[in-house]
């Protein structure tokens, strides 16, 4: 029998200080085991639970795209004892891995549609891994229009800078970068997230939007969107939760009868409104 | 039903005769209190009708258990625990608890992601339950889908009929424990009879006071009701009622090391606790007792009903009995029903 409790094991293969407040660290693994990469498939969306031992575990959203072959990225804010140990790890090192978990973004729904991906802060995670995955060579045609619009407070807290540039000389990504204060050499947008999408007016026709980020930002975006005329079918989100086991066991990530970890993260709007307000 | 009638002393002599082949289970006097624990030899069986003061749940989840074990000088080698085949047999716990088994299935032997732990030792265990011919004023068990004598999640159910068990075969598993043991026989009309006037006597003895299908009715839209301003006011969060409740079976994962050697390890948690819910950024979902009882009541009385069609409550009524103020969950349900 599988045991879902054991971790992968994978080696840090890059670590890449993302922002200037040192608190956000990109890792990059790959699987010891060949056989434990080709089974760790998945599509946009899902988290991770990376393992040290004699520090524990904890759940990451997968920030790799999974056209991006054998190597598997993780971005964390430094925020507690766990984080804290991984930021100490070095090149190198070797690091547990349990996963895929959970539910993915509906890539097939977006097909011939398009799409808006909304995002502030370090939430960019798994979106980065949709977008990397939708402008793949393999996967861009099958999309239309493909707006990004991500937020930062600074200019030094955005996450893939390097990226982020690269998608800027695309004609076939519309990206729309803004902080909440810029600073001397920052050129590009100033404003709050929910303000830019407005501004951005994305048409909601024949649209999917995915909005993660900080609840506050959520908050205010969420009517933007609807004003717009987005339909919560069609606004999806990615909710994070306090979780253990990360396959529906321990009890502590339930939203009603929804366990985000097994259920989730990924949800429409539509179905949020169903569920108790208990996130 | 197949039924079969044994003398009690050949039944005790069977199970402690099996302690050299297998682990047994029973209950057992230790200061003061009814425990379930694997027979030693000299231990005395006890079936009073008292029930156990913890549920069976740690024998099948314990309360500390080694998920795998590391050397911190070896890094990416584990040591998953040994799985044995080593059969094992639970004895005398009450219909409550063996009816608890089959909620943990719900939740261990899903198929998305069985557990191997759990799914090791209920495989290779075979459940003994003892019928209740005097239910306490604590038991609810009727009203949640058992009852004193429920079958569900044994292997085998016995019915005391003072010198002799009749032994209601319940499984293929109860058998062929039956058919490999000679002191078995085949149950008479007579002892049918008697049997029926047990069962009668213990049913009516438990009254019927929660009806979970009204209560999950009010649930289904009652997450915002005012009720839960009420009813957790009492509360201390001590956790009790979660340790002792055979169908709660949260859970924590935590590491633990000496010197270079550490385990990880599962070990129960409470949805009573502040910290269970705790976001690493501050926020918290169930920030005080109010939603924290509402989680408890609701998980057991709606979210599983919602997922399993079952209730996660036997009515064993350990919550009842050892609330340190006195909670009444059949209070709290009958409070429900009427909001």
């Amino acid at each position: 029998m599988n045991n879902p409790y054991l971790p992968l094991q994978a080696r840090i293969d890059k670590v890449i200080m993302e922002t200037e407040d040192r608190n956000i660290k990109s890792f990059e693994l790959s699987f010891l085991n060949k056989k434990d990469e080709e089974n760790f498939q998945f599509v946009p969306g899902p988290f991770a639970e990376l393992s040290i031992p004699g520090k524990g575990e904890a759940p990451f959203g997968i920030a790799s795209s999974p056209t991006e072959k054998g190597m598997l990225k993780f971005s964390i804010n430094r925020t507690g004892l766990f984080t804290e140990a991984i930021h100490n790890l070095e090149e190198g090192a070797i690091i547990g891995v349990r996963g895929p978990l959970g539910n993915h973004y509906p890539v097939e729904a977006f097909e011939n549609k398009n799409v808006v991906i909304v995002s502030g802060g370090f939430a960019f995670t798994t979106l980065r891994s949709l977008t990397k995955y939708m402008i793949h060579d393999d996967n861009r045609s099958k999309y239309k229009n493909i707006t990004v619009i991500y937020g930062a407070r600074s200019p030094g807290l955005l996450l893939y800078k390097d990226e982020l540039r690269e998608w800027e000389k695309r004609d076939d990504i519309d990206l729309h970068v803004t902080v909440d204060a810029g600073d001397d050499d920052w050129k590009g947008k100033v404003g709050f997230v929910p303000a830019i999408t407005k501004e951005v007016a994305p048409s909601a026709e024949d649209t999917y939007v995915i909005v993660c980020g900080p609840p506050i930002m959520i908050k205010f975006t969420i009517p933007v969107l609807q004003e717009l005329g987005f339909p919560p079918e069609r606004i999806i989100l990615s909710l994070e939760m306090r979780m253990k086991c990360g396959i529906g066991m321990c009890g502590r990530c339930n939203i009603g009868s929804e366990y985000v970890c097994k259920d989730g993260p990924v949800f429409t709007l539509a179905q949020l409104s169903q569920m108790p307000d208990e996130y | 039903m197949k039924e079969m009638i044994i003398k009690k002393d050949a039944l005790m002599n069977l199970l402690t005769g099996r302690a050299d082949d297998c682990q047994v289970f029973a209950p057992v006097e230790v200061e003061g209190s009814l425990v379930i624990k694997e027979i030693q030899p000299g231990d005395e069986i006890t079936i009073s009708s008292m029930n156990t003061k913890a549920s069976i749940k740690e024998t099948f989840f314990p309360q500390r258990e080694r998920l795998f074990s590391y050397d911190l000088s070896k890094p990416g080698e584990m040591k998953e625990p040994p799985f044995s085949d080593r059969k094992r047999i639970v004895f005398g716990i009450r219909p409550c608890d063996a009816k608890s088994l089959t909620v943990f299935d719900c939740v261990f032997k899903g198929k998305d992601y069985p557990d191997p732990y759990y799914i090791d030792k209920r495989d290779n265990t075979i459940v003994i339950a003892v019928g209740c011919n005097e239910p306490s004023t604590t038991c609810f068990c009727s009203d949640t889908g058992a009852g004193p004598f429920s079958t569900d999640g044994a292997d085998l159910l016995l019915v005391d009929l003072d010198g002799s068990y009749l032994v209601r075969v319940v499984t293929e598993k109860g058998e062929s424990f039956v058919n490999e043991n000679t002191a078995f026989t085949e149950a008479g009309q007579q002892q049918a009879e008697t049997r029926d006037a047990i069962v009668d006597k213990a049913t009516k003895a438990v009254h019927a006071q929660v009806n979970p299908d009204k209560v999950k009715k009010k649930l289904d839209d009652g997450f915002d009701s005012n009720v839960w301003d009420i009813i957790h006011e009492k509360c201390i969060g001590c956790g009790t009622c979660t340790y002792l409740c055979p169908t709660c079976h949260c859970f924590d994962i935590v590491d633990e090391t000496t010197g270079t050697t550490g385990e990880r390890l599962r070990i129960w948690d409470s949805c009573m606790y502040p910290f269970f819910t705790l976001h690493a950024s501050g926020g918290n979902p169930r920030k005080t007792g109010k939603e924290r009882m509402r989680q408890r009541v609701m998980h057991k009385f709606k979210y599983f009903v919602d997922n399993n069609e079952m209730v996660a409550c036997t009515g064993c009524g350990r919550c009842v009995k050892y609330c340190p103020v006195n909670l009444d969950i059949r209070e709290i349900l009958k409070q429900i029903e009427v909001s």
